[in-house]
């Protein structure tokens, strides 16, 4: 009997921990965010089954509302791919020692995430206050990249964890004087009065990436999976850009699914560099400027503990990039791989 | 024969039986997150014995590489005293409301329906006003378990004045005793025990609210910990301060009810 019980828990696990197999089915997942909202498309308007289905497989896109669960799911194998930001690709999934691969690499922010103050409209008066953002998050980046440009440290302000949700409701409390935080957040924020955007990604562009991160494993076994979702993915891009009728509607219900509307999905698009056209994903992933983008977020993340207090440095995780690996080159568990979306600005898929 | 409902197991016995659910968690535990290892050494959402304990060695035993202090301490003392706070402000408050709700059909009638009505609001529905009327400090926090936890000990020491044997307040007045002093004398000693029993059944309540309000603005705590470290999925900690945080309510359990069977024994051999 408790063999028979160890053996069914072994097989059971094993199952669920070791998503290596050629399969058929795949299941994707991503949360509400201007540069993922795509999927939202992709999966209502049939774009990702059509392509699934050239491709003979099945792949389930899946909307998770609370992003960094969504990427806990992915990390302990619930999903085959899930949309998150180059930081949290590396310090999530990587750092859980699951190999990951950045498969379509669809845009940076490019104002999308900005450092708001009360009252003043110079960084330097950020010293010595308390600053409200999601710690560890890309705005605790965003804010250290912000202090190094002006020569101070994490040390001269005070960081307060605050939960996204609640960021506007404790913008408007008297003690609240700076906050660093995503859009549409940041937009409504700065339109409260005596509020200045003092910093924005806009000036480390390129920096905080979005991709659409698979797991390695199940890349390599199944090529055809990465194939379908590439082609399924500029597809969308290329239905909802540009002012015709048919681009606004696509526009217009992705805003409504945002929460918001059509003029408010452009304005979060136009702080957005979405690579509509695959050859542009493709030059951006293989410049040796990502491979410099990685090595900052690396030592940011090693510097915060998000590497693992066994980290001995930031390269103790190796990332790969088309121009070369920064870090440890036996142990990579992070991948940037241009070579999909190459087919597709090829026309191959 | 004996029937089964009638027999008790002797005092070892009993201590072995309530553990065999605990050690047949752990072995479960063990056994998946040794499987789970296996197939990913990095494995973070089950990380092994030996990696929760030199978390725990990590947050507890070391000062902090950035901040130079002992994080799991510093968490404990913040959440213990807000919680703290909260649950002594929510007991007063329940004790006096309760009371005199019980006690004076007037204030009764002027107050009953309104605490019932408030009991009713969920505290986090309104989380926003909470934090415009009080800020972001300690104040809101403390607020947070003070809000969810007040109205159901008022309206339970209500409910507890009203159950009191009616005699005993007619016995009072026929000796002489005027309102006041039957609440001093007749009403107040024996609500006090009661009022120590709701409040250990509020504990759970308020540990929640506590967790709540950390999660949302904070710099230190238990609850602050665990949201903030769920970012990188660090299982090993979370997991050593979810037991933790039983333990420490259960410590808090265990120390009201041998402080009210020590000041109120009389009310602890009653049933």
């Amino acid at each position: 009997m408790k063999h028979i019980i160890k053996l069914l828990l072994l097989s059971l696990l094993l199952i669920s921990a070791s998503p290596v197999m050629a399969k058929d089915n795949f299941k994707i997942c991503w949360s509400i965010y201007v540069g993922w909202m795509p999927w939202d498309h992709g999966k209502n308007s049939g774009i990702v089954k059509k392509w699934a289905d050239k491709y003979g497989i099945s792949i389930d896109v899946v909307q998770i509302n609370d992003y960094v669960e969504s990427i806990n799911q992915y990390t302990t194998g619930a999903y085959d791919g899930c949309a998150m930001t180059n930081m949290d690709a590396l310090t999530i999934p990587a750092a859980g020692g699951v190999d990951s691969t950045a498969l379509i690499v669809g845009d940076f922010s490019n104002g999308n995430d900005g450092i708001v103050l009360k009252g003043s409209k110079n960084l330097k008066d950020i010293k010595g206050q308390n600053v409200n953002l999601v710690e560890l998050s890309v705005s605790h980046y965003l804010l250290a990249r912000a202090l190094d440009s002006v020569g101070l440290k994490e040390k001269d302000l005070k960081v307060i964890n605050t939960s996204d949700a609640d960021m506007i409701a404790i913008y408007g409390t008297k003690g609240t004087t700076a906050v660093t935080t995503w859009n549409p957040l940041l937009s409504e924020i700065v339109a409260m009065p005596n509020s200045h955007k003092v910093f924005d990604s806009s000036q480390i562009p390129g920096e905080i990436i979005d991709l659409m991160v698979v797991n390695t494993e199940t890349l390599k076994s199944n090529p055809k999976f990465g194939k379908a979702l590439t082609g399924a993915w500029y597809e969308i891009l290329n239905s909802m850009k540009g002012d015709s009728g048919e681009a606004k509607k696509v526009r217009t219900a992705l805003g409504k699914a945002s929460g918001t509307d059509l003029a408010g999905y452009d304005a979060q698009l136009a702080t957005t560099k979405m690579f509509y056209k695959p050859s542009d994903a493709v030059k951006f992933t293989n410049s040796s400027e990502l491979k410099k983008t990685m090595q900052y977020v690396a030592e940011f993340s090693f510097e915060h503990g998000l590497l693992g207090d066994g980290a001995p440095d930031a390269g103790v995780i190796g990332i790969e990039t088309p121009s070369g690996v920064y870090g440890s080159k036996g142990n990579i568990k992070l991948r940037f791989n241009s070579s999909y979306m190459q087919m597709a600005a090829d026309g191959k898929l | 024969m004996k029937r089964l409902m009638n027999s008790h197991p002797s005092f070892p016995l009993k201590v072995f039986l309530g553990s065999i659910p605990f050690i047949i968690t752990i072995i479960i535990y063990m056994w998946a997150s040794d499987i789970r290892l296996e197939a990913n050494p990095d494995d973070k959402l089950m990380p092994s014995m030996s990696k929760m304990s030199e978390a725990i060695d990590r947050i507890a035993f070391q000062p902090s590489k950035r901040s130079g202090e002992y994080l799991m301490l510093t968490d404990t003392l913040a959440s213990l005293e807000r919680l703290g706070i909260g649950i002594f402000i929510s007991a007063i408050i329940g004790l006096v409301f309760g009371v005199l709700n019980g006690a004076i059909p007037f204030v009764r009638a002027k107050l009953s329906p309104y605490v019932t009505a408030i009991s009713l609001v969920p505290p986090l529905a309104i989380l926003p006003i909470l934090f415009i009327v009080f800020g972001l400090g300690e104040v809101s926090k403390i607020m947070l378990i003070v809000i969810g936890v007040t109205p159901f000990l008022i309206r339970d020491m209500q409910a507890k004045t009203l159950e009191l044997p009616f005699e005993q307040l007619i016995k009072a007045q026929t000796i002489g005793a005027n309102t006041w002093q039957v609440i001093v004398r007749v009403i107040l000693p024996q609500i006090m025990p009661r009022l120590l029993a709701s409040v250990r059944l509020s504990l759970g309540t308020a540990w929640l609210f506590l967790i709540a309000a950390e999660a949302i603005a904070s710099t230190e705590g238990l609850g602050y910990r665990i949201f903030l470290v769920r970012r990188y999925l660090s299982m090993d900690v979370i997991l050593p301060y979810v037991i933790w945080i039983a333990f420490l309510a259960f410590l808090l359990d265990w120390l009201i009810r041998k402080y009210s069977e020590k000041r109120y024994p009389w009310f602890h051999t009653q049933s």
